[in-house]
C-alpha cells in the first residue's frame, strides 16, 4: 500500500476512528497522535502494511513526555511520525520491540538514560551505561540532571561479569576488549564458544559514550554544530550535514544552489574515502597485505585531498547553517575532480584483482550471512542493508540538497555475505565518483551561504544517507537560539544492533572479517 | 598471487623522508594558529570567536594555546583579518613531568619502540589519524616503532580521547600494567584538556587527570606526521616544539 501524507493520515483516522488523531503536517511528513496503548499497533501497521522503515525512537521531557517514533518510506510515502505522550508522573509504556526488532536498543537506550519502562521488552538494564561504573537509576537524560558537573561513581567492580546466553555443555565465553587492537576504537567481544566454533557474538559498546545528546542542551547552536561534527570523525561532514538541515528547516532557511552542490560533492567524498576505507579493512582483515597498501595510500590521498580543498582532513569547521563557512575555489575544486577520477581508474583496477583471487573471496563468500528478512526486520541500514538486498538509501527516498536532480544508482545486491558487503563498498565508491565528477563539472556560481535569519524556535529533524547509511537529527531550540533537544540517530546504532545475525555460528578465525565487512564505529554507536 | 607482487613493486616507493628531511606535500596537515602580532578591536573580536578559549591578547599581539586549538577554523573564516597559520606539524611538547625517568628512556628505546594505542573515548579522527601511521606514507615501521595490543609488551602509550568514565579504569590498568621506563604520549585537543566533550558527567578533562603524561601532542585531528613526531619525542629522536606558539 502507498500513501502520501494527506492519505496516510486519513487512513490511521478510519482506521483507529476516535482513537488517533492524525494530519498532514507538510508535504513530507504525517502525524499520528494516539495513546500509548494504541503505539504498538499503528507502529506494526506502519511498519509492516505499508513498508515503511523504523527511523527511530526521540524521547523528549518537557513537562509531560512525549515519545516520536520516525518511520521513512519512498518519495511520495514521506515520513510519519508517531506521537504518543506520557502524563510527568508515568513512566510505563508498552514495548514495540517484539513486534519491530528495530526498535529494540532504542527502548533499552531511553529505559537505560531517561529510566522509561517499556513493558514486554525481554532485556533492559546494562547497556549506554556499564552496571559496573554507575550508579543505579541515574538516569542522565532527565531534565533535572546536571551534565557538566561530574557525578558519583560506584567504586568500579573488576569482577563484574556480563551474563552468559548460551548455556550449552562445554560452552564458555571468551572475552575480547576493550582494548584489543589498534585500527577500531574500543569495544568489549563475548564469544560464546563451544570447541571451534562461535555460537555467537555479543558487542558490549558505550565506551565512547560522551553523552552528546545530552551536553548538547542548553547550548548554540554554533556550539552544537561543532559536537555535530564530533560524533564521529570519519563521517564528521554528514553528522553536521543533517545537523544544519534540520536547524534551516527550523529557521525557514533555504541555502543557496551553490552551497547544496558543494554539500553534495564534500559528502560525496567523505563516502568515498570512508568506503576506501572499508575496503582497505576487508582486505587487511583477510591477510591480503599489498591490496590493503593499496587501498591505504588511496584513503590517504583522499584525506590530502580534502585537506588542501577545505583546510580540514575530516572537514571540520566546513559546515554552517545555511551553507558552508567558506567558498571553495572552483579551480581547487577542479583539480580535486580531476585527482578523484584518476584514483577511480586504480580503485575499479584494485576491484578487478581482486575479484580473481580466490584464495581471497573463498575467505569472504558464505561468511556473516544477513538474509533480506533479516535486514529488514531489524533495520539495517546503509551499505550493510543494501548488500542484502534492502536498497532503501535517503538521498533517493527523500531527497535532499538537489540529489534529486542527480543520476546516479543506489547498487543493491543479494547475498548478504561478506564479498557482497565488498562488492557493494566499490560500486558505491564508483557511484559517488559519478556523482562528485557531475557535480564538480557543474558549480553553479553566487552566494555560498544564506543570510543569517532572526533567532529561531521550533523543532525539526534533518537527515541524510551519511556513509554507513541514515543519520538522523532531531533538533528542538527555544528561545535564544540555545538547544533544548538534540536527538542523533547514527547508522552505526542501527547495524551494531543488527551485527549478531551476521556473527552466529561461525568460525573464529573468521570473526575478524565479519566484522571488517560491516564497518561499523564505535564512536558513531556510542556518541 | 604474483599478480599481488607485480602491482606492489609497480606502485613504488610512497614513503615520507620525515623525519630524515621535511615533508611538504599538500594535504598533511590543516597547520595551527600561531602567535599573530594584532591589537586593538580586530584582535578582540577575533579572540572573541575562538570557542576553547585557545586565543587571548597579550604581550605579543594575539596569543595561541595551541593545546586548545580544536580546528574550528572560526579564527580564519568570515574575519576581515586573519591569524597567522603555520603549516607544519611538528607540534609535540613535553610536559612538566618529563623528567621523571632522567630521559633514561631515550637510551633504551633508541632502536625500537612498541606502541599500545589506547582509543579513551574519542570521536575516531585522531584514531583514524594513528591509523594512517601504518600506511605506505608513513610506514612507522621503518623508525621501529610496532603496535601491540598488550600492555605488558608496551613501552610507550598512545592515548587519544578525553578518557570516558567508561575508559578509565581500562587506561590506568593498562598504565599499571606497562613495565618501566615506560612513556605517555597524549594526542589530540580531547586527550589534552577534554576538547569539545569534557569535563562532563561522562567525560573527563584530558588524559593527565588519568594517567601522568609526557608528552601532549595539539590538534583536531593532529595529523599523522605530527603523531609520529611525538612518539619521535618521547623515545628521545626528536626535540619537542619549542614555544608555546
Ligand atoms: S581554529 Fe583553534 S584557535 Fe582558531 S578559533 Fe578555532 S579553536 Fe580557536
Amino acid at each position: 500500500m502507498f500513501f502520501e501524507p494527506g492519505q496516510m493520515a486519513t487512513q490511521a483516522r478510519t482506521r483507529w476512528h476516535g482513537q488517533v488523531h492524525a494530519e498532514r503536517h507538510d508535504d513530507r511528513t504525517s502525524r499520528i497522535e494516539c495513546p500509548p496503548h494504541v503505539v504498538p499497533e499503528v507502529c506494526s501497521w506502519l511498519f509492516y502494511e505499508l513498508g515503511l522503515s523504523f527511523g527511530g525512537l526521540i524521547v523528549e521531557q518537557a513537562g509531560q513526555w512525549t515519545l516520536r517514533y520516525l518511520f521513512y518510506g519512498e518519495r511520495e510515502q514521506g515520513w510519519v511520525h508517531m506521537i504518543a505522550r506520557l502524563p510527568a508522573e508515568q513512566t510505563k509504556l508498552p514495548s514495540i520491540s517484539a513486534l519491530i526488532h528495530a526498535a529494540d536498543w532504542h527502548e533499552r537506550e531511553a529505559e537505560d538514560l531517561f529510566g522509561l519502562v517499556f513493558e514486554g521488552h525481554p532485556r533492559l538494564g546494562d547497556f549506554v551505561l556499564h552496571n559496573d561504573v554507575w550508579q543505579e537509576n541515574l538516569n542522565p537524560m532527565r531534565r533535572a540532571f546536571d551534565g557538566r558537573k561530574p557525578v558519583a561513581h560506584r567504586e568500579p567492580d573488576a569482577n563484574w561479569r556480563p551474563r552468559q546466553i548460551v548455556h550449552e555443555e562445554g560452552s564458555f565465553v571468551m572475552p575480547i576488549g576493550p582494548i584489543y587492537s589498534s585500527a577500531t576504537g574500543p569495544v568489549h567481544f563475548l564469544l560464546e564458544t563451544v570447541g571451534e566454533d562461535v555460537i555467537r557474538a555479543q558487542p558490549r559498546l558505550f565506551y565512547t559514550y560522551r553523552g552528546l545528546e545530552k551536553i548538547a542542551e542548553g547550548r548554540s547552536v554554533e556550539d552544537v554544530l561543532l559536537i555535530a561534527e564530533r560524533i564521529s570523525g570519519t563521517s564528521a561532514f554528514a553528522h553536521s550535514f543533517a545537523f544544519c538541515q534540520a536547524v534551516e528547516r527550523i529557521a525557514g532557511i533555504e541555502p543557496p544552489p551553490r552551497a547544496l552542490a558543494l554539500r553534495v560533492f564534500i559528502a560525496e567524498l567523505e563516502r568515498l574515502r570512508h568506503h576506501v576505507a572499508a575496503i582497505e579493512g576487508i582486505c587487511e582483515s583477510t591477510g591480503l597485505a599489498v591490496a590493503a597498501a593499496q587501498a591505504a595510500i588511496m584513503e590517504e590521498e583522499l584525506l590530502r585531498i580534502s585537506a588542501v580543498l577545505t583546510g580540514h582532513r575530516y572537514f571540520f569547521g566546513l559546515n554552517a547553517v545555511g551553507g558552508l563557512a567558506a567558498d571553495l575555489d572552483d579551480s581547487a575544486v577542479r583539480r580535486a575532480t580531476e585527482q578523484v577520477s584518476e584514483l577511480g581508474a586504480r580503485l575499479s583496477e584494485l576491484e578487478e584483482m581482486l575479484s580473481i583471487s580466490s584464495s581471497f573471496l573463498d575467505r569472504l563468500e558464505e561468511v556473516g550471512d544477513v538474509s533480506a528478512t533479516d535486514a529488514l526486520e531489524f533495520g539495517l541500514v546503509g551499505p550493510v542493508a543494501r548488500a542484502s538486498g534492502v536498497a532503501r538509501d535517503l538521498r533517493t527516498a527523500q531527497p535532499y540538497s538537489g540529489y534529486d536532480r542527480l543520476t546516479f544508482e543506489v547498487p543493491r545486491e543479494s547475498e548478504g555475505d561478506g564479498y557482497a558487503r565488498l562488492r557493494l563498498f566499490f560500486r558505491e565508491a564508483a557511484q559517488s565518483i559519478r556523482i562528485i565528477e557531475a557535480t564538480g563539472a557543474a558549480l553553479p556560481s553566487g552566494p555560498f551561504r544564506a543570510p543569517a535569519a532572526a533567532a529561531p524556535s521550533g523543532a525539526a529533524l534533518g537527515w541524510v544517507e551519511a556513509p554507513r547509511g541514515a543519520a538522523l537529527h532531531w533538533i528542538s531550540l527555544g528561545d535564544n537560539n540555545v538547544v533544548e533537544r538534540y536527538r542523533i540517530v547514527t547508522p552505526s546504532f542501527a547495524n551494531w544492533h543488527g551485527f549478531r545475525l551476521a556473527a552466529e555460528r561461525f568460525a573464529f578465525q573468521d570473526f575478524p572479517i565479519i566484522l571488517a565487512t560491516f564497518a561499523l564505529s564505535v564512536h558513531e554507536n556510542d556518541r | 598471487m604474483s599478480q599481488w607482487v607485480v602491482k606492489g613493486l609497480r606502485t613504488g616507493v610512497k614513503t615520507t623522508n620525515y623525519p630524515r628531511l621535511p615533508d611538504t606535500a599538500p594535504g598533511l596537515s590543516c597547520g595551527l594558529p600561531a602567535t599573530t602580532d594584532l591589537r586593538g578591536e580586530h584582535a578582540q573580536a577575533l579572540v572573541a570567536r575562538c570557542p576553547t578559549g585557545a586565543l587571548s591578547v597579550g604581550r605579543r599581539g594575539i596569543e595561541v594555546d595551541q593545546r586548545r586549538c580544536i580546528h574550528c577554523l572560526r579564527c580564519r573564516r568570515g574575519v576581515n583579518q586573519q591569524l597567522a597559520w603555520e603549516a607544519r606539524y611538528e607540534w609535540a611538547r613535553v610536559t612538566d613531568k618529563s623528567n621523571r625517568h632522567d630521559n633514561r628512556f631515550g637510551a633504551a628505546f633508541r632502536r625500537s619502540a612498541h606502541i599500545l594505542v589506547v582509543d579513551a573515548g574519542d570521536c575516531g579522527a585522531c584514531l583514524n589519524e594513528v591509523k594512517q601511521l601504518n600506511n605506505p606514507y608513513y610506514n612507522m615501521h621503518r623508525l621501529g616503532f610496532f603496535l601491540t595490543p598488550t600492555p605488558r609488551h608496551a613501552d610507550v602509550m598512545l592515548v587519544v580521547g578525553a578518557v570516558t568514565e567508561h575508559m578509565r579504569l581500562a587506561l590506568r590498568k593498562a598504565y599499571d600494567a606497562m613495565p618501566t621506563p615506560k612513556r605517555v604520549v597524549a594526542a589530540g585537543a580531547c586527550a589534552l584538556f577534554g576538547g569539545v566533550f569534557g569535563p562532563s558527567f561522562t567525560c573527563g578533562g584530558g588524559v593527565a587527570q588519568a594517567v601522568p603524561v609526557d608528552v601532549e601532542v595539539p590538534g583536531n585531528p593532529p595529523p599523522p606526521l605530527a603523531i609520529l613526531h611525538g612518539l619521535l619525542v618521547a623515545a628521545g629522536q626528536r626535540q619537542p616544539a619549542s614555544s608555546c606558539g
